[in-house]
């Protein structure tokens, strides 16, 4: 069963406002040619506006004199920008070896139970989109995932419940964890 | 094991992340002296040193220096240096702690590589999936331009050198230097031919120096304790110090700082505080997820340097390597396995990720990864037969060296070493299968 999802729907045409401009002006001052700016200026949009559409393409393409073309292929390349829109929390639990070896499924299928996830990764209600990804250089603290911009590591079930908790009751995903410090994750 | 910390030295100092903490550890305090060398000078040190990329090739720092041309063999064009923390080879999570922990050493790296090369603009490639670090590395950049390290006339030298953070957006492959080099020009991040190599023409066809992290977070101690000292730390042909990850079935997985040359078994055992109780070694990855797995016994007759990984053997003929029950040393990505694990389904988990980060330039690479991974998954699930583990060896000799870039190899060697040393597990996968056929 799919539950509700966050839809593709044409959003309309977009403009930079007069902040997002001044930063462009800053980025591009950065690079020898217009062009290289096209990642960092998907990802200015992709921060803003929650995920890359077709209006936004061509709103990057006209600001760097590139054809639509190639910022659709530079999006599309890149797995991190969003061509669709995800719930608003955006969980990625690395599979690939070394966390698979400590028990990365176990974690997959505890979130796929307690968030209810339908067959695209979305969670009943709402609030999270749940998806597998490969290695995110956490292989020491693994299992890990990755939530919206923030790591978390040396899951257990224990802890994606304290975790998901913790979001459904609002508090901010940036507060600081122990493991960000750590260079060492003895096993207790 | 006694050795100095050349990379980790500031690691679990408060705040060691910001410009006061920084400076009072010594960072930026070899500038002086490297701003009182020629910039020759500098990369004689570098190339006297013995240092090797830590990013995975080992090739040697000065010598890749040295090929960028002459001020009047460039045609007016600017020489670039590009820092790689693209940090995505499995098993690898080194750069991570040191961009972390100590943001300034790698500027200060860079800044010093920079006046050695001639470079007035240079930036860190960074992986999307860490601009967490990303926001941490440009406030040190911030300090570092609002202190006069970065900018116009540093410290009062006359050299300029300008620094940005470019963040990448999730593709394993941007990684491999020319690949890195076509995503920030703002282009596919696809790798391209070499000949030319980057050194001659990379960014924006100018000369371009693509380095780890690690590599470049040496340089400030070379310049402080000179290539001699460097030397005398290390085996004759790798010298120094190296960071590694270690992670699987241990007890203390993490980032260490080793002198090269340093026993595996030791490493295992004192490092990596040794297995889980009641468990036994099966194999080892050492070197990240591209390189050959070892068998145990393989692996505790090591040295952790580059010579005695690929026991002495030249580093292009991977499966005579694998028969010696040699590796590579790589990005120093130390994935344990113990006696638990099972390794086609190990094996079955590399491929996939192979296949799905091949950037599908190569058909050898694009459709071999594709094939070798469905092969894979129906020897896994007991759906194959043995003339398909003749196939899947077959592909992992073709892709070896036939393609643009190292990652068809990356992807060849683990399948060419499973099938090697563990061939038995697979054996037995294919004969006693759900069909029924060959089972006894
Ligand atoms: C498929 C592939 C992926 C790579 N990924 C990385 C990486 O994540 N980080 C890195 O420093 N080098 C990586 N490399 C090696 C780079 O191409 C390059 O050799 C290195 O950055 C040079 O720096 P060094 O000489 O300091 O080692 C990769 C190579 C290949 C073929
Ligand atoms: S070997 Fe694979 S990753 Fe490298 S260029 Fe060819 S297709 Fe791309
Ligand atoms: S294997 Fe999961 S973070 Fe590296």
């Amino acid at each position: 069963m799919s539950h509700a999802a966050p839809t593709a729907a044409s959003r309309g045409p977009r403009e930079w406002t007069p902040e997002q401009r001044a930063e462009i002006d800053k980025i591009l001052a950065r690079y020898p040619t217009r062009k290289a700016a096209v990642m960092p200026l998907l990802w200015m949009a992709q921060d803003a506006w929650d995920w890359i559409d077709l209006d936004i393409m061509r709103l990057v393409g006209r600001t760097l004199d590139l054809p639509p073309s190639h910022v659709h292929a530079v999006a599309s390349f890149y797995t991190m920008f969003k061509k669709a829109p995800t719930n608003k929390y955006l969980i990625q639990v690395c599979h690939t070896l070394s966390c698979a070896l400590v028990g990365a499924d176990k974690i997959v299928e505890h979130l796929e139970r307690r968030l209810e996830v339908d067959e695209h990764g979305n969670s009943r209600d709402g609030l999270f989109t749940l998806m597998r990804v490969e290695c995110l250089a956490s292989c020491g603290s693994a299992p890990m995932a990755q939530i919206n911009e923030h790591y978390y590591e040396k899951l257990t079930p224990e802890i994606v419940d304290q975790v998901i908790d913790a979001i459904r009751a609002g508090r901010n995903l940036a507060e600081p964890r122990k493991e960000a410090d750590q260079w060492t994750f003895p096993v207790s | 094991m006694d050795v100095p910390r050349i990379l980790t030295a500031n690691w679990g100092v408060p705040d060691s992340h910001r410009l006061p903490v920084a400076r009072q550890r010594g960072v930026y305090g070899r500038l002086p002296r490297a701003f009182g060398m020629a910039p020759a000078e500098i990369t004689q040190v570098v190339k006297d040193s013995g240092l090797r990329g830590r990013g995975g090739a080992g090739f040697p720092t000065g010598v890749k220096w040295g090929f960028v041309p002459p001020a009047e063999k460039r045609n007016g064009k600017p020489v670039y240096l590009l820092c790689n923390a693209d940090e995505s080879e499995p098993g690898t999570f080194k750069d991570r702690y040191l961009m972390w922990l100590d943001p300034h050493l790698l500027i200060e790296g860079m800044i010093i590589s920079s006046r050695a090369l001639d470079v007035h603009r240079a930036y860190i490639y960074i992986r999307g999936e860490f601009r967490f670090i990303a926001r941490r590395l440009e406030q040190a950049v911030n300090e570092a331009y609002d202190a006069g390290f970065l900018g116009k006339n540093i410290l009062g030298s006359g050299f300029d050198l300008d620094l940005h953070v470019h963040v990448g957006a999730g593709a394993y492959i941007c990684g491999e230097e020319t690949a890195l080099i076509s995503s920030l020009e703002g282009e596919k991040g696809q790798p391209k031919l070499k000949p030319p190599f980057p050194a001659v023409e990379g960014a924006w066809r100018s000369p371009t120096i693509v380095n780890n992290v690690e590599t470049l977070a040496v340089v400030p101690w070379l310049i402080e304790h000179g290539a001699a000292a460097y030397k005398a730390i290390g085996t004759p042909q790798s010298p120094g110090t190296k960071l590694l990850s270690a992670s699987g079935h241990i007890r203390t997985p993490g980032v260490y700082e080793v002198a090269l040359g340093y026993p595996a078994a030791e490493f295992l055992e004192k490092e990596c505080g040794g297995l889980l109780p009641g468990r036994r070694l099966k194999a080892v990855i050492p070197g990240g997820s591209s390189v050959p797995v070892m068998t145990a016994e393989h692996l505790l007759k090591s040295n952790l340097d580059y010579e005695s990984m690929q026991r002495n053997l030249p580093g292009g003929d991977s499966n005579k390597i694998i028969e010696a029950g040699g590796s590579y040393l790589g990005s120093g990505g130390f994935i344990v396995m113990d006696d638990t694990t099972d390794m086609v389904e190990g094996l079955t988990n590399l491929l996939r990720f192979y296949a799905h980060e091949s950037c599908g330039q190569c058909t050898p690479c694009r459709e071999g990864c594709g094939w070798m991974y469905q092969i894979l998954c129906r020897v896994r699930d007991r759906e194959a037969s043995p003339g398909d583990l003749a196939v899947l060896r077959d592909l992992a000799d073709n892709i070896h060296s036939k393609t643009i870039c190292f990652f068809g190899a990356s992807a060849a060697m683990p399948v060419q070493s499973h099938l090697i040393h563990f061939r038995g597990e697979f054996l037995e996968r294919v004969q006693h299968n759900a069909r029924g056929a060959g089972a006894a």
